[in-house]
């Protein structure tokens, strides 16, 4: 049986993913990949009716249990030098993005 | 009695008397850590000593000062006759997936290995304010990718106090060894396929996964954010309702924290099973392995030792007054991973995708052009294989021509994950479940080394823990015996929402009349 996850398709996944693997890495990784795949076909055996529906979470949220999103409000940040302190590469104060390769758009 | 040998809940009454102090009791548990634990996980940490072998390794970062400032408020008070805490002076370890403010926050991977935390998870932060102890993090697999917390990127990685050529399960590894060592009396874990429950297990202690929306997760670095369960890690029943009681609840800095109420967890504790239907599953005394030589998913029949401890709960939970219900079925319960391996991976890979080497972490020292070029430079230095795994597969399977296939139809099996548990809980239904009780794993500890490497094989150490992940649903693993190889066995019980105070109330009826049976007397390797 050919492998669902060609050393092609590995390497676009690989590209997407913004990584670099050694060969062994790669071999590793695809092998463990294809392994997974295997287990998932099982979810093919599960006869699974129309009216079954996508379960995002398994607890039902209700009006009463959720908690609600908090009001759209601007508050002043306590400690930014803090957050700031955890960045790279920081110059006055502004968090520093190396530069962005420019692409062409088709 | 020797300080580390008492419960959380003694601890805490004798330092609300000042029969003993927080800063007492403080020493005891560096005493014991000094012992047993060795050096704490490092990134450089060169070759493995016989001395390592044989040291329990749970710690990544100890906050001695800080607790000795923690354990002196604690006493001040008591001195001053001011309120505090039902953990006033109980020693805690943290898993390393939970920031603390000023303190490392690794999720014990390279790429986190620098940040220190801005603000504190609010379970930590609740814990802290009952008057815990914060001793310190500890490790776990990277980013909670395992179930043996040998994919730690700070090694040496942690060992089973029981036989510490045996891996303490995972991805809480760190938290269950710390418990079973008696390094600390509680640990805050998470439990996303069964990562509380599982090492629990290997460890023989008591690990609870509750609700999901139970306790926040403000301040846990996400994994699978439908998934993950803050809980709590104890060497008994009564301690880990004391710890719950104190950190769960609401939260308005998590949506998905549930605005259901706390109910008084101790003052229901002792009030038995009789009248209880506790159910027995033919589903959960099968299990599947993949093959090791051709892949292949084979069924198997659970190890006797397991289940016959399972079914010695249930004839204690019988005499104690709880009507056994056998035959319930609960039959998805075989695709709990191959969906997990779906929902959980997609999970993941979006979480992960934030670790850019921008904002904070760590960023490639070496050379590069552009933007691009430091992405991949960082992300491929700064993450382990593990992680780089989930990205890959969680990209794959929820990539557009493919999601229907796999995350659609995973989600969708979800639903009927969650159904067969309704089906068994149902007030009106055939089996009117109070709890269902289960093995927690499908073995002991492994031996360290023996599976790591193998995603699959791992990833089935969770299959009869991650049902309720899926479902949402609270699930409790205790001691349930010792095997023949001298490792600890795990029983599980599972119940509807938000019902984890059925649970407790089970679960201490059942080691309360196992208390004097000869295999609770035998302690782990590490404190013979």
């Amino acid at each position: 049986m050919t492998d669902e996850i060609s050393p092609e398709l590995f390497e676009h996944l690989v590209d997407l993913a913004a990584f670099a693997f050694d060969p062994e890495e790669a071999e590793y990784l695809r092998r463990e990949l294809n392994n997974q795949l295997k287990a998932i076909h099982q979810l093919e055996n599960v006869p699974l009716a129309d009216d079954v529906p996508l379960a995002s979470h398994g607890v039902t949220y209700t009006a009463e249990s959720c908690t609600g999103l908090r009001a759209d409000e601007w508050k002043p940040c306590e400690n930014p030098d803090e957050i700031l302190s955890q960045a790279p590469q920081v110059d006055h104060r502004y968090i520093i993005v190396p530069d962005i390769p420019h692409t062409k758009l088709d | 009695m020797a300080l580390m040998e008492l419960t959380a809940f003694e601890t805490a009454q004798k330092v609300k008397t000042g029969e003993r102090s927080a800063r007492e009791v403080l020493e005891a548990a560096l005493e014991r850590i000094a012992a047993v634990d060795g050096r704490p996980g490092t990134l450089d940490y060169g070759e493995l000593t016989d001395e390592d072998r044989a040291k329990v390794h749970a710690f990544i970062t100890l906050t001695a000062e800080k607790a000795i400032e923690q354990a002196e408020a604690v006493d001040a008070k008591v001195k001053a006759g001011e309120e505090v805490g039902p953990l006033a002076g109980v020693p805690l370890s943290v898993k390393d997936i939970f920031t603390v403010k000023g303190t490392p926050s690794t999720a014990a991977s390279r790429i986190l290995a620098n940040f220190t935390a801005p603000y504190t998870a609010t379970a930590v932060r609740r814990l802290e304010a009952a008057g815990a102890i914060n001793l310190g993090k500890v490790n776990l697999d990277e980013f909670t990718y395992g179930s043996s917390s040998e994919s730690s990127a700070f090694q040496p990685s942690t060992r089973n106090p029981w036989d510490t050529d045996r891996v303490p399960g995972g991805s809480s590894g760190g938290s269950t060894a710390s418990v079973a060592a008696g390094e600390a009396m509680l640990s805050l874990g998470t439990d996303t396929a069964g990562s509380i429950r599982q090492p629990a297990a290997f460890c023989g202690v008591v690990g609870l996964k509750p609700t999901y929306g139970r306790v926040s997760r403000y301040g846990l670095i996400a994994f699978g954010s439908s998934l993950d369960c803050p809980g709590p890690v104890a060497a008994n029943v009564r301690d880990a309702a004391l710890m719950l009681g104190a950190m769960a609840g609401a939260d308005p800095h998590d949506s998905t924290a549930a605005k259901v109420p706390v109910p008084d967890y101790m003052a229901s504790l002792e009030k038995g099973v009789k009248g209880m239907r506790i159910g027995l599953s033919p589903d959960y005394m099968r299990i599947t392995f993949p093959d090791p030589e051709t892949g292949d998913l084979v069924e198997q029949e659970l190890p006797e030792e397991i289940k016959a401890a399972t079914l010695h709960a249930a004839e204690v939970l019988a005499k104690m007054g709880a009507e056994i219900v056998e035959d319930v079925p609960i039959p998805n319960t075989a695709y709990g991973i191959p969906a997990y391996f779906v929902i959980s991976r997609v999970e993941a890979a979006s979480n992960l995708h934030r670790y850019d080497g921008v904002k904070y972490g760590y960023r490639t020292k070496s050379d590069y052009r552009d933007l691009k070029e430091m992405y991949r430079k960082t992300r491929a230095e700064g993450f382990g294989l593990q992680p780089k795994l989930r990205i890959l597969m969680g990209m794959y399977v929820s990539a557009a021509q493919y999601a229907e296939q796999y995350y659609a139809r995973a989600l969708r099996i979800r639903s009927l994950i969650r159904s067969d548990f309704d089906a068994a809980f149902a007030l009106e239904g055939e089996y009117r479940l109070d709890a269902l009780l289960t093995p927690t794993t499908p073995t002991t500890a492994f031996k360290m080394a023996d599976v790591f490497g193998d995603s699959v094989l791992m990833q089935y150490a969770d299959q009869l823990t991650v049902p309720a992940n899926h479902a949402g649903i609270p699930g409790i693993s205790l001691p349930g015996g010792i095997a023949s190889d001298g490792l600890p066995i795990g029983v599980q019980l599972l119940a509807p929402d938000f019902a984890e105070e059925t649970l407790f109330q089970a679960g201490q009826a059942y080691e309360t009349a196992t208390a004097d049976e000869e295999w609770r007397k035998i302690k782990p390797e590490v404190l013979r």
